[in-house]
């Protein structure tokens, strides 16, 4: 018998998290006892971006989409769907019942405004097989391009597609392009940049797991435009997946004759290696990256000469984002206008997020760049769970900023965030509800950036530390009321004066608070109160006497018997010397009795109001 | 403490492994790796060995071992916990599972606990951060993580 469904399980971070593997064995079983091993193929893909409805699994060639498979449903889907051929409507995301959950959930846009480019195989293909690359025009670019194309078109053809780095800063990559094919040197390479430092961001993960293979044909592309027949794909440690599937990749291409002496029967050779990081936020940038990669301390350079000049082991080097090259196979098959009908005119294509925090919609979402953020946060993303209200979005990570709800209609591109602060980063996109404290997580960037500084530089080394130390006693209570200039005028000094970009940036996420939460910042320094409830010595437990049962399940919870009372006998108390605020009582109580004062000092009891 | 025996067979292992990547242009991270893959963390022996066999400086290998927060130079617990600090985790309340975690483990983040079977330490970001707050054990994530969560999945390794 012959194949006739190929079944997709996911298998991102997020879907084996919530066990899709025990999923996948349900179904491998139930697969081989039905005696269905000849006709459906179980294929393990990268994420394919509804993080929050995993474990999810795709079935080709019907397109059924099930979510939140449990092991327990593997037999159901098996026999009906894979043997009778009646998919399994209440797993499925159309079904009624599930769309009606997703539409309740704003699930819908979540799939119908996304345009995927750089993602299209992601999900869609087993990243582990090169054929099903190929059979999905994998290698097309790469044959066009050193068969029919010279290095001058190629990146003619880059520079008109106004394609900018996905990396962060968004330079011209056909100028980058351009530099390095212009030094005269008999050794150049290429470099992809697979660090990805920025905590809370995936979207280079999920390509590498997903679609090595697109990376893989970028770079070659680009030896060949620039006259490197070396490549290093330096990932993050912290990659494992990433890093072998790459290796597999690799050995693959090179078996079909895409890597390696003489590809497609040509003059030209181009070979790759990985080299995995070890845990440095610094080692993604340029400099930092290259020395890591020739295997010594990842310290920035000054720059120029740039890595265009001066690179690996001192060679001209072409240095792109995983992203970046992701997108190189499409504009060489589809052409330069093409990619610039897609987004802006300053910034054309698409851009990958990854979006998570207090969202409804978590995971791996790529739209058009020029997209609002309010689409972004309230169509794809859904909105904000629980009813709470939007405070803010941040991107671009520990260099980036927050933006406020008045914002939100800004289009994504580099420029318009710049304006507001911020960066368009990486991708990582952190969505922030009411309860989120500013000044909180100011001081958690700025923990970040004082933490990865590599000290080389005396700004970002010590300038780090100083602007964590003045947060941190804002948060505690003691905060000074000249501590909002000494943040500015440190944050100048950062900006002007650091070597590389992570100190220069390090100021950004304090900055664009100070600019937009201003208010928050004088709650905490003035009143000694933090409005988010969020700085533990700025607020205080306390039971609502009037929703207090004293049922004496809070007193059992609390680890320091910082809670009296008798069962029965009245509404418990608080006694807040020694409460240490760690929340245990309002986890428990059965009546929401529990209450969060936004102040240090007593306030009255407001009937009512639950404040104490 | 490893047997003997064994540890002569992790550096003859590692002087393999040495001379198998000669021929790479800049190797000593890659080799480290493996270095902390056999003997699970980089102790100063080991880097003396690593320095001694690749012919450079003992201090240029001890600067590398020590800048890169991957590499350990203490030895670990049977399992490792790696609590995710990045900052969708944060949002989602990350520290107070780390409070959690101190709590029941009473040990601080970077310790091992006394039995040895724990050692607790922070990372930003696993890649999960839609199952926000996260952590692993060992090789298992764990997602939306509560006070209970923590609890459950602390049992599965107590045995
Ligand atoms: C502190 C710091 C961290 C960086 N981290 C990354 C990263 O994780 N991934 C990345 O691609 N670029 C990162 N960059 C940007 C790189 O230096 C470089 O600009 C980029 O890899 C160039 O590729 P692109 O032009 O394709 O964006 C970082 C820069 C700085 C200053
Ligand atoms: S700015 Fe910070 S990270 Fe960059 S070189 Fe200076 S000390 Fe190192
Ligand atoms: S921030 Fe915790 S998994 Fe990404």
């Amino acid at each position: 018998m012959t194949r006739r469904l190929d079944v997709l399980v996911c298998s991102g971070a997020a879907c084996v998290s919530s066990h899709s593997a025990k999923v996948r064995e349900a179904l491998t079983q139930e697969i081989s006892r039905q005696g269905l091993g000849d006709e459906v193929r179980l294929v393990e893909t990268g994420c394919m971006g509804p993080c929050e409805l995993g474990p999810v699994l795709l079935v080709y060639p019907d397109g059924a989409f099930y979510i939140r498979v449990q092991p327990g449903d593997a037999a159901e889907i098996v026999e009906e769907h894979f043997l009778k051929g009646r998919p399994v409507q209440r797993l499925l995301w159309e079904d009624p019942e599930a769309r009606r959950i997703a539409e309740k959930r704003k699930l819908v846009p979540f799939f119908e405004k996304q345009s995927k480019i750089v993602l299209a195989n992601c999900g869609m293909i087993d990243p582990e097989n090169i054929e099903e690359y190929i059979a999905a025009n994998g290698y097309e670019a790469l044959g066009v391009a050193i068969t029919e194309k010279t290095s001058e078109q190629l990146i003619q053809t880059i520079i008109d597609s106004g394609l900018r780095g996905r990396g962060g800063a968004g330079f011209s990559t056909g100028l980058k392009w351009g530099f390095v094919a212009r030094e005269e040197s008999p050794t150049k390479y290429v470099v992809c940049n697979g660090d990805e430092g920025d905590p809370g961001a995936f979207m280079d993960r999920s390509l590498l797991e997903g679609d090595p293979h697109s990376i893989i044909e970028g770079m070659a592309i680009a030896a060949y435009a620039t006259g490197a027949a070396k490549g290093y794909i330096y990932v993050r440690a912290e990659y494992p997946l990433a890093i072998k599937r790459l290796r597999t990749a690799i050995e693959q291409a090179r078996h079909e004759g895409l890597l390696g002496e003489r590809i497609l029967e040509t003059g030209f050779s181009f070979d790759l290696e990985v080299r995995i990081g070890a845990g440095a936020f610094v080692c993604g940038e340029e400099t930092a990256l290259i020395a890591s990669l020739e295997g010594q301390r990842g310290t920035p350079l000054p720059r120029p000469p740039y890595p265009s000049t001066v690179g690996v082991f001192g060679k001209p080097t072409l240095i792109n984002n995983v992203e970046t090259w992701a997108n190189i196979r499409h504009i060489i098959l589809h052409g330069a206008e093409w990619f610039r009908s897609v987004g802006t005119d300053k910034s054309p294509g698409t851009k990958v997020f990854a979006l998570s925090g207090n969202v409804c919609n978590t995971g791996l979402v790529e739209v058009p760049m020029g997209t609002t953020l309010r689409e972004l946060v309230f169509d794809i993303g859904g909105g904000i769970p629980g009813g709470k209200g939007f405070k803010a979005v941040q991107t671009g990570g520990p260099s980036g900023g927050c933006i406020p709800a008045e914002h939100l209609d800004t289009p994504i591109d580099y420029e318009s965030l710049k304006a507001l602060g911020t960066i368009m980063g990486s991708g990582g996109v952190i969505v922030m509800d009411e309860d989120t404290c500013m000044v909180n997580i100011a001081k958690f960037f700025l923990d970040f950036s004082c933490d990865e500084s590599c000290g080389k530089c005396i700004p970002c080394r010590i300038g780090t530390r100083q602007m964590k130390g003045i947060l941190e006693r804002i948060t505690e209570g003691q905060g000074r009321p000249d501590d909002v200039g000494k943040l500015r005028e440190l944050a100048s000094v950062l900006k002007a004066t650091s070597l590389c970009g992570l100190g220069q940036a390090a100021p950004n996420p304090v900055l664009s608070t100070l600019e937009h939460f201003a208010d928050e910042y004088d709650a905490h320094i003035v009143d000694h109160r933090c409005p988010a409830k969020v700085c533990k010595p700025l607020i205080r437990y306390g039971i609502d006497k009037s929703q207090c049962r004293s049922c004496d399940v809070c007193r059992k919870a609390c680890p320091v018997e910082a809670i009296s009372g008798t069962p029965g006998g009245g509404p418990y108390v608080v006694d807040d010397e020694v409460c240490i605020r760690c929340g245990s009582c309002a986890d428990v109580c059965p009546f929401g009795a529990i209450h969060v004062a936004a102040g240090a000092e007593v306030s009255v009891a407001v009937p009512g109001n639950g404040a104490i | 403490m490893h047997k003997q025996p064994a540890h002569n067979a992790c550096y003859t292992k590692l002087s393999e492994i040495i001379q198998a990547n000669r021929h790479i242009d800049g190797p000593l991270i890659q080799v480290l790796h493996q270095a902390q893959e056999l003997f699970g963390y980089i102790p100063t022996e080991v880097q003396q060995f690593v320095a001694q066999e690749m012919e450079i400086p003992p201090s240029t290998v001890r600067g590398v071992v020590t800048f890169y927060n991957f590499f350990r130079t203490e030895p670990q617990g049977q399992h490792t916990i790696n609590i995710c600090l990045g900052t969708a985790c944060h949002v989602k309340g990350a520290q107070r599972i780390v409070d959690v975690l101190v709590d029941e483990l009473g040990i601080h983040v970077g310790e091992t606990t006394a039995d040895g079977r724990f050692t607790l330490t922070a990372v930003r970001c696993v890649g999960a951060c839609g199952l926000a707050p996260v952590m692993m054990i060992d090789d298992e994530v764990y997602g939306k993580l509560d006070r209970e969560k923590v609890r459950e999945a602390l049992q599965r390794y107590a045995a």
